[in-house]
């Protein structure tokens, strides 16, 4: 039995938590309040602990030391079954469901209704699935299947899954990724709504607006320490920052020279059949090319036809002065044009491999000789890139895994800059990093357009399209909808053709 | 799961029907319902199985063991009959099934507890049952006139229309689509191969549900051990040889996605009848059965085409021109 | 520890070391055990001729477990195998009747098998299919048109220099098809391991979909993988066909299985990724051995499949239970 909840006092506490891994200590001796009906913001660059402390809270780590407390009560969270019975409950960036089952299975799994036999009442889950899904004012058919939906549209049931199991701790763990702005102001509606129900809401999240429209109060973590913690209205983004990183970031975009050499992409008349149509654009060496737009505008599909992952069914790709065929990654990078993808682990890395078979991997033809390998050639190529970028690790052929996010992202760069491409487009590099790691990637990326390289920048971030780019193509619905630079470069004007309030 | 038929399994229906009807065209005795039912009462051990592979690749697990699991229940039953011939058919019957579940659970307990993949567990076991049986019967067979009438009966019993064998199918296909549909244990075994990760964050245990896979898996080969060998009236080491991919096509052709997560029990049955169909057909119109092997071999092949391309994820549309076509 | 970039060694550890404690080291010493329990079990163990009979027992299954092996490095399988060598025995028996040379028969058990091959190829590569259950399919395909052709007949007239293949001895006591393996041993050897192409094996088996967008060409190098299987099935065929010097539609049969056990056997993850060819002739040769020696015994062949089979889960096994009773 759960003890009852008592207003205005927290209602979790986590006090003295400290969690190791062989080698990292993730956590020492942190502390978290959550308190009913308010949203605790915990703000921590990457590896701060952030998502260990999560994991803690939903039972699939235990910590080494400190107490858990709800509502004064003791707890232990031996597994996910105890973090589900005791009411915490999350919701993460991908979900965590099952795309096979109906909605309203999913609500239920674990504890759906039964009839008098013990079987499971399908009829009567239907109908409990409605309800809740009526209370959240989702339009969502309890018997659809969940693969089916979108991803905002399965937030919604994750959350009528916590309603169902009566949590009383929701966490929302960057639940934004993926939405529409349409559907983020949805998803503010809802937590309201969850807060005027007494839920006590834990949001992790590295969009400050997010934080600063949402949260009440805010707990910092740095490097798996305790910082501070304290009410939203207290402070200012600038405070929040300094207490993240431990010193003011003053810029987070580089100073640049902005010179713009020789065409080296023509891009003409490309379409395809359902994704996109008349792209017309040219890029310079040392160019930074900005491509804004919503979500599902067509910009990442664009840039994956351009590297050969999809085809096109029309249009031409010239390169310095050369018509291309590109109908295969390997053709792209022949033709010197490298995509480093948004999903970086997943698409990026190939995880068990070394180090150096990583970096090596798209260059072979380079450092093999007549098709086999010359391991020397490869150590020394992969020396040359990673020394560069300043790699921390134990030896070039120790598996990728091992190594920590930031550093597996420079063996990626690395991977990349080693087949000495003319082009680099960049996919959201800096979603999902932290502040202090976001400085270090936009640095680098005004390196590589003075060293000649021409980029482009698949970005959904106002701040970060207008300090870093030269130029911004702006995308709606697979079409361009303008091209703009000088003084066309305003948030305003960007976010109007985004969002078709203005047509070219 | 939410009605019995699915697209998948309607056109899999479409397909034996538009097959028993050409094959009427040509020769009508084959759709009379007596011959309707001989084949589904040849077909039954078929289905038995199928519906316990089915629910073994929904966990994203494969049993290559049924055969030889069925064979050696089979043969232990046999040889007991033959040892103790008043003891009660029902007894052995349990027998035959609690061997099944046994070695089931061994299978089981080999992926879930030591994570060594299923396919390798069950290859390693099949050769191992086989090779159990020739030690145990030395190599010899047990015959028709070794065994008690009782025992040889009960397949062949003709109950309400339908023999015994055809019962024991038809009541293991409704069991097993209850448990499937309507037990959290039946939930349980789509959702861990619907997304295995998500399964650890609801608290269900991914080993401990493919364990109960291979466990019922085990029980149903068992007692289509005993059926087997009553109704042919022999064991020996070889029965069934072979018999494990007919399995798996059986699931494969019924709609079952060897990546796991999505089935039905329908869908299992339909394939076996499909199968069925075509073993008995072939004969009656004059084709001769060493056709067989390559006609199922090829049904296979177009079955996980058509599958496949129903599963596959279309390109995003997002141009509005696509999306008035589309 | 973490060290500065410019003092970050090439390699952590002494590549042999490395060797030396893997999988295969394990295995060897499992292999060399079973050779000196087998020279105690029968006086007949160490005769030279009688080893050298006893490479009959693997030879052929392992040409295709080199080809099975890359296959499976690379997160596929290959099921039909066996009934590929049905098929190329058949249409090599039904070439024979027309009275041509040997080369022509060689060649059409070879071509057969690499027509098979692609058509698994176009399967897997060209549509999309997961290729565990097209390979169950036209493993009944395959055999199935055998049976079609044969029925419950057998071709017999081979020629008689065709007989050489299998029968046949090179260097005084050492078998062609030993030989054979040999070669094809150091070939997919050096393929695997020291190749852009056993590289990008790798590199798909662990992750096809960051392999693609590295630049690798994985559908065509899936096709080959595919090809090589179809053709070694080809030689298999030849070999064993001349070595029986008949076709059945049933020859073969249950050899896949002996195949992907001999592949697991020697330290080839199932899930792809990772494994070695010398693992790989070390699971052949135990095989091998463990085949003869019980057959010197008298065990029959049922009984020594559950030798194979023990084998086969323990070896996984074994490590795992003792890690777990480590902790």
């Amino acid at each position: 039995m759960r003890p009852e909840p008592k207003s205005n006092q927290a209602i979790l506490t986590l006090t003295g938590v400290s969690k190791s891994f062989p080698g990292v200590k993730a956590l020492s001796d942190v502390q978290l309040q959550l308190y009913p009906g308010q949203v605790m913001a915990l703000v921590g660059e990457n590896g701060a602990g952030k998502s260990t402390i999560v994991k803690i809270l939903t039972g699939i780590y235990q910590p080494e030391e400190g107490k858990i407390r709800l509502n004064g009560a003791p707890l232990r969270l031996n597994s996910a079954q105890d973090a589900s019975q005791a009411g915490i409950t999350a919701i993460h960036q991908e979900t965590v469901l099952f795309d096979d089952l109906s909605v309203a299975e999913n609500i239920f799994l674990g504890h759906a209704p039964r009839s008098k036999l013990g079987l499971i009442d399908r009829k009567a889950q239907t109908q409990e699935a409605k309800n809740i899904l009526r209370s959240i004012g989702a339009k969502l058919n309890p018997e659809a299947r969940l693969g089916d939906l979108g991803i905002a549209s399965k937030h919604l049931v994750a959350i009528a899954r916590a309603l169902s199991i009566q949590a009383q701790v929701v966490i929302l763990d960057e639940p934004t990724a993926a939405l529409s702005h349409k559907e983020i102001n949805e998803l503010y509606d809802l937590v309201e709504l969850l807060k005027t129900q007494g839920k006590a809401i834990l949001f992790i999240s590295h969009k400050f607006d997010e934080i600063f429209h949402i949260a009440d109060r805010y707990t910092v973590f740095r490097d798996g320490a305790f910082v501070g913690d304290g009410k939203i209205a207290d402070l200012n983004e600038d405070d929040l920052v300094k207490m993240m990183v431990g010193r003011s970031v003053d810029q987070i975009f580089p100073p640049r020279q902005h010179q713009k050499g020789k065409p080296v992409l023509e891009v003409s008349g490309c379409a395809h059949p359902t994704e996109f149509e008349d792209i017309n654009f040219t890029l310079h060496e040392g160019e930074i090319l900005g491509f804004y737009g919503l979500v599902g505008a067509g910009r990442s599909e664009f840039m994956q036809a351009l590297f050969g992952m999809t085809k096109l069914s029309q249009g031409k790709i010239i390169i310095d002065g050369k018509s291309h065929s590109i109908h295969s990654p390997a053709d792209a990078i022949e033709a010197g044009i490298v995509y480093v993808p948004e999903d970086r682990g997943q698409q990026g890395t190939i995880r068990p491999l070394p180090i150096f078979q990583n970096v090596t991997l798209p260059s072979l033809n380079r450092t093999s000789r007549n098709g086999f390998l010359r391991l020397a050639n490869e150590f020394a190529l992969t020396r040359e890139y990673t020394e560069r970028l300043e790699l921390r690790a134990a030896s070039l052929d120790v598996p990728l895994a091992t190594l920590s996010g930031g550093n597996q992202q420079k063996v990626v760069i690395a991977k990349w800059l080693a087949t000495t491409p003319k082009i680099i487009i960049l996919d959201e590099p800096t979603k999902g990093i932290d502040i202090g790691s976001k400085a270090a990637v936009h640095a680098f990326m005004a390196e590589l357009a003075a060293q000649g390289l021409a980029v482009i920048m698949v970005s959904s971030e106002i701040p970060e399209i207008l300090g870093m780019s030269d130029r911004v193509i702006v995308m709606r619905e697979g079409r361009i909808a303008t091209e703009a630079a000088g003084n066309g470069l305003t948030p305003e004007n960007l976010v109007r053709y985004a969002a078709g309030l203005k047509e070219a | 799961m939410k009605s019995i038929f699915s697209s998948r399994e309607a056109i899999l229906s479409a397909a034996i029907l538009i097959a028993l009807g050409l094959i009427a065209t040509r020769f009508p005795a084959f759709i009379e319902p007596k011959k309707l039912l001989a084949v589904f009462n040849d077909t039954s051990p078929l289905i038995i199985l199928a519906i316990g592979q089915m629910i073994v690749i929904l966990t994203k697990c494969i049993d290559l063991s049924v055969a030889a699991n069925l064979a050696l229940s089979g043969m232990i039953v046999a040889m007991t009959n033959g040892m103790a011939p008043d003891l009660p058919i029902a007894i052995l019957i349990l027998i035959a099934i609690g061997i099944g579940t046994v070695l089931g659970a061994l299978n089981g307990l080999l992926v879930w507890k030591l994570s060594i993949p299923s396919i390798v567990v069950t290859l390693g076991s099949m050769t191992i049952f086989r090779g159990i049986i020739f030690v145990i019967s030395d190599g010899k067979w047990v015959n028709a006139h070794e065994m008690t009438p009782a025992f040889k009966a009960v397949p062949r019993e003709v109950i309400f229309g339908l023999p015994g064998l055809s019962w024991f199918a038809i009541f293991a296909v409704i069991f097993f689509a209850i448990l499937l549909t309507r037990t959290p244990l039946g939930r349980m075994f789509f959702a861990v191969g619907s997304n295995p990760n998500a399964a650890v964050y609801t608290g269900i245990s991914v080993g401990k549900t493919q364990f109960w896979a291979f466990v019922f898996s085990g029980a149903l080969s068992g007692l289509a051990g005993y059926l087997w060998v009553a109704r042919y009236s022999v064991a020996y080491v070889d029965i069934a040889i072979g018999f494990e991919l007919e399995v798996v096509a059986a699931c494969v052709i019924g709609g079952v996605a060897i990546s796991g997560g999505i089935g039905s029990i329908a869908g299992a049955v339909l394939g076996a009848l499909f199968l069925g169909v075509i073993k008995n057909a072939l004969p009656v119109i004059g084709i001769s059965p060493f056709w067989q092997m390559a006609i199922s071999g090829s049904a296979i092949i177009v079955a996980i085409a058509l599958n496949t391309r129903a599963l596959r994820k279309k390109g995003r549309v997002i141009l509005k021109s696509a999306e008035a076509q589309g | 520890m973490k060290t500065q970039a410019r003092d970050i060694p090439d390699r952590l550890q002494n590549p042999f070391l490395t060797q030396i404690k893997s999988w295969e080291t394990l295995l060897l010493a499992v292999a060399i055990g079973i050779f000196i329990a087998n020279s105690f079990a029968s006086p007949h163990f160490l005769n030279a001729w009688n080893l050298s009979d006893a490479t009959f027992n693997f030879t052929e299954k392992a040409m295709i477990a080199f080809a099975m092996a890359l296959l499976i490095i690379a997160g596929e399988i290959d099921l039909s195998v066996a009934s590929i060598i049905a098929l190329a025995s058949t249409a090599m028996g039904a070439i024979a009747q027309l009275d041509v040379s040997t080369t022509t028969l060689v060649v059409t058990g070879l071509l057969t098998g690499l027509a098979c091959g692609a058509f698994n190829a176009v399967l897997v590569t060209g549509f999309g299919l997961p290729s565990i259950v097209v390979t169950i399919g036209t493993m009944s395909l395959f055999r199935g048109i055998s049976y079609i052709v044969l029925g419950d007949q057998a071709y017999r007239g081979y020629p008689s220099d065709f007989a050489f293949f299998g029968q046949g001895y090179v260097f005084w006591v050492i078998s062609f098809e030993f030989v054979l393996f040999a070669i094809l041993a150091v070939i997919y050897g050096i393929l695997l391991h020291w190749t852009n192409f056993g590289r990008a094996v790798y590199a798909i088996g662990n992750n096809a979909t960051g392999a693609l967008f590295s630049g690798i060409r994985v559908n065509r190098v899936k096709f080959i993988l595919f090809l090589m299987t179809g053709a070694m099935s080809g030689l298999a065929a030849v070999c064993l066909t001349s070595r029986l010097g008949s076709t059945r539609p049933s020859i073969g049969m249950g050899m896949e299985l002996e195949v992907v056990t001999m592949v697991v056997l020697g330290g080839v993850s199932i899930l792809g990724g990772s494994g070695t060819i010398t693992g790989v002739i070390i699971a052949a040769f135990v095989m091998g051995l463990v085949t003869f020696g019980l057959g010197l015994l008298n065990v029959p062949g049922i009984v020594m499949s559950i030798f194979i089979g023990l084998l086969l889960i323990g070896v996984i096994a074994l490590p795992r239970l003792w890690q777990i009773w480590r902790m």
